[in-house]
């Protein structure tokens, strides 16, 4: 008993406290980590923030995006050129869902436009593979899965740039929603719809923004993740673990999907190090769902979400 | 903001607006049924009339959230009877809604300056810098607000955020929003529901005071006859989706049609 409390409260400290440089190594592989499920997540908000849609799809968003980038490449494109041209993809992509998806079904119940994403997803994922195969591809941005050490911490450098340009997206679209036009007017259509459309936002136009917006955050979260472990069906399960961090973060906070990222992350990393020997390891796998169930006892509008207070 | 205009001179031609034996139909339910009207540049026109009777429906035909059944709608003599609502909103129509439609979670301040999105021009980019040009805009245009703010009398919470408000104060920050828009018609959905005497008063001074000061053409529902009388040029009925009276105060007040809209009548 007393030995299972020392393994539970004490040993860990004690290794973290003992070994620093290693502690740190872990919190940044976690920070990494996390900024992905981040970049995820931040997708999702956009979209249920400016149309109160729950984008199933978006994981597979992430795959589609990945799928085109790496079959331009393979076709011959140079990065540069195929970067843009798969910009332009997922912009092409958020017009044709506005118009085929989302206006025939304006003013209808939220669960309706959830199961519509449902069939964006499988059309996503089979057009996809219908267009670029199905094989696991290798994805080289020209950044070496390698690792440089400073103070005697190693860090690797795809991670290094992974979060960098992660952190650069993130402070940009949070520049552009909070001080341009079209951001007030972001805003103002996810506070209210009907209030918007009274002062004369198009709201058409707001909606084919925001989902070139997750398409772009879809672009930078398959380049980083398909970059590390190849572009494959499984990038859209990344899809998963932005849940909990939305569970965290709140549905419906740009902040929020960014430190509920890393906290999950960060989170995942120390307790699969430091406590997984305990239980035989592989708590990565369920820490993040065990901590969001928690959550949804506690404090079910996240960190930063909107506390929602309906009168009966 | 323009200068006051004198009393709306009858000799423009064509009404603001025209609304052309307009039926709005859900399913079974007739919610208008060939309505025609005039509302002339200058007007404060009441839309008055029991439970039901169609008033919102008039209102949310007019501003383009719903289209009718039948009928034509004409915006200073173009036919404008299909636009959608943002379409509307650019031609110079602002609202409020019954129930009131704020942005919530901004500021007093941020939800005016929604109000004068349709009249920013200019680079996304220099906007997001805040620089040049896109700066001296963002000041513009909240100088204007500012004025509209003093107009109003809402200086003391324009930080605060605009969900935390008291009732009365919400529908002044809308009816603020609205004019934001500097529209030429404004239509304003029972603006002093809900309100007591002295914020009703408040509310009567403020409309007469943008009709007088900013010259816009208003159309107002109101349940409350008094505010009816006091503050309309013209005063238009509705009952059971159709217009049973169109004329001043005291005539439609007199009309035997409307008192018994109003009070109920056996129809032996």
């Amino acid at each position: 008993m007393l030995e299972l409390l020392y393994g539970v409260f004490v040993g860990p400290v004690k290794d973290m406290v003992t070994g620093p440089a290693f502690l740190a190594e872990v919190v940044i592989g976690g920070l990494a980590a996390g900024l992905m499920y981040s970049l995820v997540a931040l997708g999702f908000v956009l979209i249920y923030k400016a149309s109160g849609v729950f984008n199933f799809a978006q994981g597979v968003m992430v795959l589609f995006a990945a799928l085109t980038l790496v079959g331009l490449m393979e076709r011959g494109a140079p990065l540069v050129l195929a970067l843009l041209v798969t910009m332009a993809v997922m912009g092409a992509l958020a017009f044709a869902i506005e118009r085929v998806v989302l206006r025939p079904l304006v003013n209808q119940e939220q669960i309706i436009l959830f199961m519509a994403t449902i069939g964006l997803n499988f059309f996503l994922e089979g057009f996809g593979e219908l267009v670029w195969g199905s094989n696991v591809k290798k994805l080289d941005v020209g950044i070496p899965d390698s690792s440089f050490v400073v103070w005697g911490v190693q860090v690797n450098r795809l991670e290094l740039t992974a979060a960098i340009t992660a952190a650069v997206l993130v402070a940009g679209m949070a520049i552009f929603f909070q001080r341009t036009r079209i951001g007030r007017a972001l805003r103002a259509v996810a506070d209210d719809h009907e209030a918007a459309l009274s002062i004369g936002i198009p709201l058409n136009t707001i909606w084919v923004v925001v989902w070139s917006a997750a398409g772009l955050v879809a672009i930078v979260a398959g380049i980083m993740w398909g970059a590390k472990s190849g572009v494959q069906f499984s990038l859209s399960l990344i899809a998963l673990k932005a849940l909990p961090v939305l569970i965290l973060g709140g549905f419906t906070s740009v902040p929020g999907a960014i430190v509920g990222g890393l906290i999950i992350g960060v989170g995942e990393k120390l307790a699969e190090v430091y406590w997984g020997p305990l239980v035989g390891g592989a708590i990565e796998n369920w820490f993040a769902y065990v901590l969001a169930l928690a959550f949804l006892l506690v404090r079910p509008q996240g960190l930063f979400g909107e506390r929602i207070i309906e009168r009966v | 903001m323009r200068e006051p205009t004198g009393p709306p001179s009858v000799t423009s031609g064509v009404p603001l607006l025209e609304v052309d034996e307009v039926s709005v139909r859900f399913g079974a339910i007739q919610a208008l049924d060939r309505v025609s009207l005039e509302i002339e540049r200058g007007e404060i026109v009441a839309i008055i009339g029991p439970n039901g009777a169609g008033k919102t429906t008039l209102l949310n035909v007019v501003s383009g959230f719903y289209h009718p059944s039948e009928g034509r709608i004409r915006f200073e003599g173009r036919d404008r009877t299909r636009l959608r609502p943002y379409d509307v909103a650019a031609l110079g129509v602002a609202r409020t809604f019954q129930n009131v439609a704020l942005f919530k979670g901004m500021s007093v301040l941020d939800n005016i300056m929604t109000g004068r999105l349709l009249k920013m021009r200019g680079s996304f980019l220099l906007e997001a810098l805040y620089w040049g040009p896109a700066m001296q805009q963002e000041l513009l245009h909240r100088a204007f607000v500012e004025r509209i703010i003093d107009f109003l009398e809402i200086e003391a919470i324009r930080k605060a955020g605009a969900g935390t408000l008291p009732y009365g104060l919400q529908k002044r920050v809308e009816l603020a929003r609205a004019l934001a828009a500097e529209p030429k018609l404004l239509l304003l959905d029972e603006p002093m529901a809900g309100m007591n005497v002295e914020e009703k008063e408040d509310m009567c001074r403020f409309i007469l005071g943008v009709n007088d000061e900013f010259g816009t053409t208003i159309a107002l529902i109101e349940h409350d006859m008094s505010v009816v009388m006091d503050i309309s040029d013209r005063v238009i009925a509705l009952d059971y989706g159709r217009k049973i009276a169109d004329g001043r105060p005291e005539e439609v007040r007199a009309d035997q049609g409307v008192i018994d809209a109003y009070l109920g009548v056996s129809h032996a």
